[in-house]
């Protein structure tokens, strides 16, 4: 919850550039200090660790000590026994299990009976203080029948036996697809050029700054109150509601500020209900906050995967068919990971025209901490393949990579053969951009052995189009109170986790009502208070959110101005609402304050709320798996690196990145610039440093679970950035914005691959790209062998047989065919 | 228990606590001075840093008992008689504090370096912060808010670039 506080709006940014547009606008679009910034700077954000409660307990967890084992037998009585131990749960007091996707509650808040990763909680404790909590833990005696661990996604391919889960598609493997959109063999064989590559993405994590922290209340007249560092209160909401067996009316989820999510938060948690349970039970206040290590057992980040892209082209760089495999390792539970795995393929067709497209993806489970949505979900990992894959083909066209791009680019307001509805589309600007600031010409092929340069591309979602539970209510709800001092104030279930979405909801209303977003308070993120907003991911939230808040400004507005304009005799539609006033726009002078105008409604008809919501538009596509993909708009981003590669070390140094972001409308951009800048920093550490690396032949433990040891950018890797924002306005936009926060991740791992084989001549194939990939690929390349790092093989994966689906030009109507022995001929 | 007396933002406290806490716990726990955060509690992310006479530390490798006699500044004692510190101003102004997590510390290493070198380059900057990390910002504004500031401390009458707020044309 956060209240804007006073501020000097507008005092600081001086004239914006000619080129972003802000004749109409008084707060869009400009460089505005956050409502919540102040409270930031000044240590003043409560995040949940900070909350404390009298006769609060501290719980801790009991992990699993085994990668995959059978739990024998558990006793708890000298762990209940000790002084200050108020309780003790194991898997049987929550037995109903739950997960974040309907199609996969694989996940229970404490195993019941095996576990299947090493940090899988099995038993909880409350205590008087955290110390004799976690001595209570070292009194619970688990033991453990092991069982075969799998440490790899390959290793999960050939082992369908044990099974880590007993549902899934086959054996070890959770899911498989396979869709066909178009015939691909027809399309290839069209081509001038096939090529094929194999490519590589290391798992990482997101390391939000901020561990996971939850606190649990339960009053004695039967309703239940959680705090917690959570992206998506309304799917902890309905977990809790479902684990504990509550009326979801008595459930009451709050949100707090998220030191940093990026992902991380998106799931609901076995600690939360833990924390809740224990609250139940003692009737006192629970907290619990994750040790650093245990966050990285939290993890759900980036799904390791190995990629095979084969794809058909014209001596002009048309594309003619596309076809892309993908096996994501899923660690150990499904948290996002059938959607994660649908978006490994369904994103190729957006920048680049692809007539024809074949993918097919398997996820597997492991025997790890569980892969969910990190930054970018899903979709970085195909871009790393498919933008260092087109590099390679231009290579052999002898086409320079910029122009191939340029040549391909999907048009605006088109349908991709894969049914995703594409608005405005700022791509071809944002390479145009990148190219011109960069020097791109006349540095490409050009540098010093040593140095080089590298161009990428990519393209993200804005909100996804479907929720993550079938139904068919908005996906963001805002509802509006005006007060008769003149403040406006904002109540919507979006969580800020840092990107700005509170204030993202101050600016719209303070825009459309023509008041200081200062003069706007906003409350978000809590279930009793604010309506549903279904959470801060997919890069949703300044587009639905957006939207709801622009609809119930304008209804405010509406109200407003009918009641002002009898009292001005003016009609209501000459009225303006700017400066905190309500005026004629044929005559400034005759008007009233806002507040004025708020008191005549008020007066007339009683007190002035509105409500406001944003429901996507229908998916084009109405084949199965057609769900992941569609959005209200897709963001754009051409990226351009330069590296300096020690041939001696290996060592890579990014010095500068060049970046141009497709946004749409900035509604803030100061705010826009600062999205881009993190998204560049966090796409730096994911190519050349960060991995969740696990030791497989020591009983699959994580290697680095700590701050430390898992290496992220610091000050001193960090790269120069210049930022371009192209705004190519969409109509489904709030005033034309799209996404932001994580788009620009996306080009960077590729783009550094890239500039690294214009520099040395090597290509690796591999993030990260650590100097030892580098050094191996430069002797390959000394010996006169393929100068590559990267895998060489792909497993074989029992394919179902494909959904067909024919493309928008080939007379498709969105719907597929299945054609298996069993069922000849099946839609859906 | 053991029992101290220290200064903190300037305020003589005494304070009574289990001898095996840290500064951080004592700051957070004891005194409810909650604007000092944590990333870690093994020094390793610098989310914990406050000042000791003056000088950026690790809160959480610090014992309590070890401040007695010193004095400790949080991030709560930044702000003078509701004026921000000129640095929490341009963090605030340029977006340098996004979730805001770590910007305590950032703000406490950055006055500590100003101190110092009231006219620091880039490169000053970076090595400066290097120990504290930020998994948001990349950085940049975090600069950019630092180089502000010491101008304006210096006296001088500094803006924001327009590329900064904008981006470049």
């Amino acid at each position: 919850m956060a209240t804007a506080k006073r501020g000097k709006v507008g005092r600081l940014e001086g004239k914006p550039p000619s080129n972003i547009p802000t004749v109409k606008h008084s707060v869009i679009g400009k460089a505005l200090r956050k409502v919540d910034a102040v409270a930031k700077v000044t240590g003043a954000t409560r995040f949940a660790d900070d909350l404390a409660f009298p006769r609060m307990l501290f719980c801790k967890l009991l992990r699993s000590t085994h990668p995959h084992a059978k739990i024998v037998s558990i006793d708890v009585t000298a762990a209940k026994q000790l002084d200050g131990v108020q309780a003790v749960l194991t898997g049987r007091d929550l037995p109903i299990p739950f997960g974040i996707l309907p199609v996969s509650q694989d996940e229970h808040a404490l195993c019941l009976e095996k576990v299947r990763f090493i940090g899988d909680p099995v038993a909880a404790v409350a205590a008087t203080t955290e110390e004799t909590a976690t001595a209570a833990l070292d009194l619970i005696k688990v033991v453990y029948e092991p069982l075969q661990a799998f440490d790899s996604a390959e290793a999960a391919v050939a082992h369908p036996e044990p099974r880590i889960h007993d549902y899934g598609d086959s054996g070890n493997l959770h899911k498989l697809i396979n869709l066909e959109f178009g015939d691909v063999d027809t399309g290839i064989a069209e081509a001038d050029l096939v090529r094929e590559d194999l490519f590589f993405f290391e798992g990482s994590t997101h390391l939000p700054m901020e561990q996971h922290a939850a606190v649990a209340m339960w009053s004695p007249d039967g309703k239940l109150t959680l705090w917690t560092s959570t992206q998506t209160p309304h799917y902890v909401h309905r977990a809790l509601a479902k684990v504990l067996e509550l009326p979801a009316a008595r459930v009451r989820v709050i949100a707090t500020p998220n030191g940093g999510g990026f992902g991380g938060k998106s799931d609901p948690f076995n600690h939360e209900i833990a924390v809740a349970k224990l609250a139940m039970i003692t009737g006192r206040p629970v907290k619990i906050t994750l040790t650093r290590e245990e966050v990285f057992y939290c993890h759900r980040g980036r799904h390791p995967t190995l990629m095979w892209v084969r794809t058909g082209v014209k001596r002009d760089g048309a594309i003619t068919g596309m076809h892309f495999r993908s096996l994501l390792d899923g660690g150990a539970y499904g948290s996002y990971g059938v959607a994660s795995t649908y978006y490994t393929g369904a994103l190729q067709t957006v920048t680049y025209n692809v007539p024809r497209y074949h993918f097919q993806g398997a996820r597997a489970f492991t025997n790890k901490a569980p892969c969910g949505p990190k930054r970018g979900h899903g979709t970085p990992q195909p871009r790393f393949a498919l933008e260092v894959h087109l590099d390679k083909i231009a290579e052999q066209l002898d086409v320079d990579p910029a122009e191939l791009r340029l040549r391909t680019l999907v048009p605006p307001n088109s349908l991709t053969a894969n049914y995703l509805r594409i608005g405005s589309m700022g791509l071809g600007k944002c390479i145009e951009k990148v190219v011109e600031g960069s020097g791109w010409k006349n540095k490409f092929g050009k540098l010093p052995n040593g140095r080089g340069v590298g161009l990428a591309c990519s393209s993200y979602i804005s909100g996804a189009g479907l929720p993550i539970y079938w139904n068919n209510m908005p996906h963001s709800g805002v509802q509006l109170k005006c007060d008769r001092g003149g403040g406006v104030t904002v109540f919507c279930g979006s969580t800020e986790i840092g990107q700005g979405s509170d204030s993202i909801l101050a600016y719209i209303v303070a825009e459309v009502l023509g008041i200081d977003p200062f003069d706007v308070a906003v409350v978000t993120a809590d279930t009793d208070l604010t309506p549903v907003d279904l959470g801060s991911y997919s890069s949703r939230v300044t587009l639905m959110s957006g939207n709801a808040a622009l609809q119930a400004a304008e209804r405010a507005r509406q109200i407003l101005a009918v009641h002002a304009a009898k009292k001005l005799e003016v009609p209501p539609e000459r009225l303006t609402f700017a400066e905190g006033r309500v005026f004629d726009g044929k005559d400034k002078k005759r008007g009233v304050t806002f507040a004025e105008a708020v008191q005549l409604a008020e007066a007339a008809e009683g007190t002035v709320g509105t409500v406001g919501s944003y429901t996507p538009p229908q998916s084009a596509g109405k084949y199965r798996g057609a769900g992941v993909g569609p959005s209200p708009a897709y963001s754009y981003s051409a990226c351009v690196a330069e590296v300096d590669v020690d041939p001696e070390t290996g060592i890579v140094r990014v010095p500068t990145i060049w970046i141009a972001h497709d946004v749409g409308q900035s509604i803030n951009a100061a705010s826009v610039i600062g999205q881009v800048e993190g998204s560049i920093y966090m796409g730096l550490g994911e190519a050349l440093m960060e991995e969740m690396a696990y030791r497989g032949n020591r009983n699959v433990v994580h290697k680095i679970p700590s701050l430390l040891e898992y290496k992220s950018p610091t000050t001193l890797e960090m790269c120069d950035v210049i930022t371009y924002l192209v705004e190519d306005p969409d109509p489904n936009g709030p005033f034309g914005a799209k996404e932001v926060g994580q788009g620009p991740l996306l080009p960077v791992m590729p783009a550094v691959a890239n500039a690294v084989y214009d520099a040395v001549g090597v290509r690796v194939d591999e993030v990260p790209i650590t100097p030892e990939k580098v050094l191996k690929a430069l002797r390959r390349k000394e010996k006169g062998e393929d100068a590559r790092y990267g895998p060489d093989s792909f497993p074989d994966i029992p394919w179902p047989e494909p959904t067909r689906v024919a493309p928008p030009w080939e007379g498709g109507d969105g719907k597929g065919v299945t054609i298996t022995a069993a069922a000849p001929e099946r839609q859906h | 228990m053991a029992t101290i007396t220290f200064e903190v933002n300037g305020e003589r406290e005494e304070v009574a606590f289990a001898p095996h806490k840290t500064l951080l716990e004592v700051l957070r726990e004891d005194l409810g001075l909650t604007g000092t955060k944590h990333g870690c509690e093994l020094g390793e992310c610098g989310t914990c840093t406050v000042l000791l006479d003056g000088t950026p530390v690790l809160s959480c490798l610090v014992l309590g008992l070890a401040c007695a006699g010193h004095a400790v500044r949080t991030v709560e004692g930044m702000a003078r008689g509701g004026t921000l510190h000129p640095l929490q101003e341009t963090f605030a102004d340029l977006g340098a504090a996004q979730c805001g997590y770590c910007t305590p510390a950032f703000l406490l290493a950055a006055e500590a370096l100003l101190a110092a070198n009231p006219k620091p380059t880039r490169d000053e900057i970076k090595d400066a912060l290097a120990g504290n990390l930020c998994r948001c910002t990349g950085y940049i504004k975090i600069y950019e808010a630092v180089e502000l500031a010491a101008a304006r401390m210096r006296g001088e009458v500094a803006q924001p670039t327009r590329e900064s707020l904008y981006g470049h044309r």
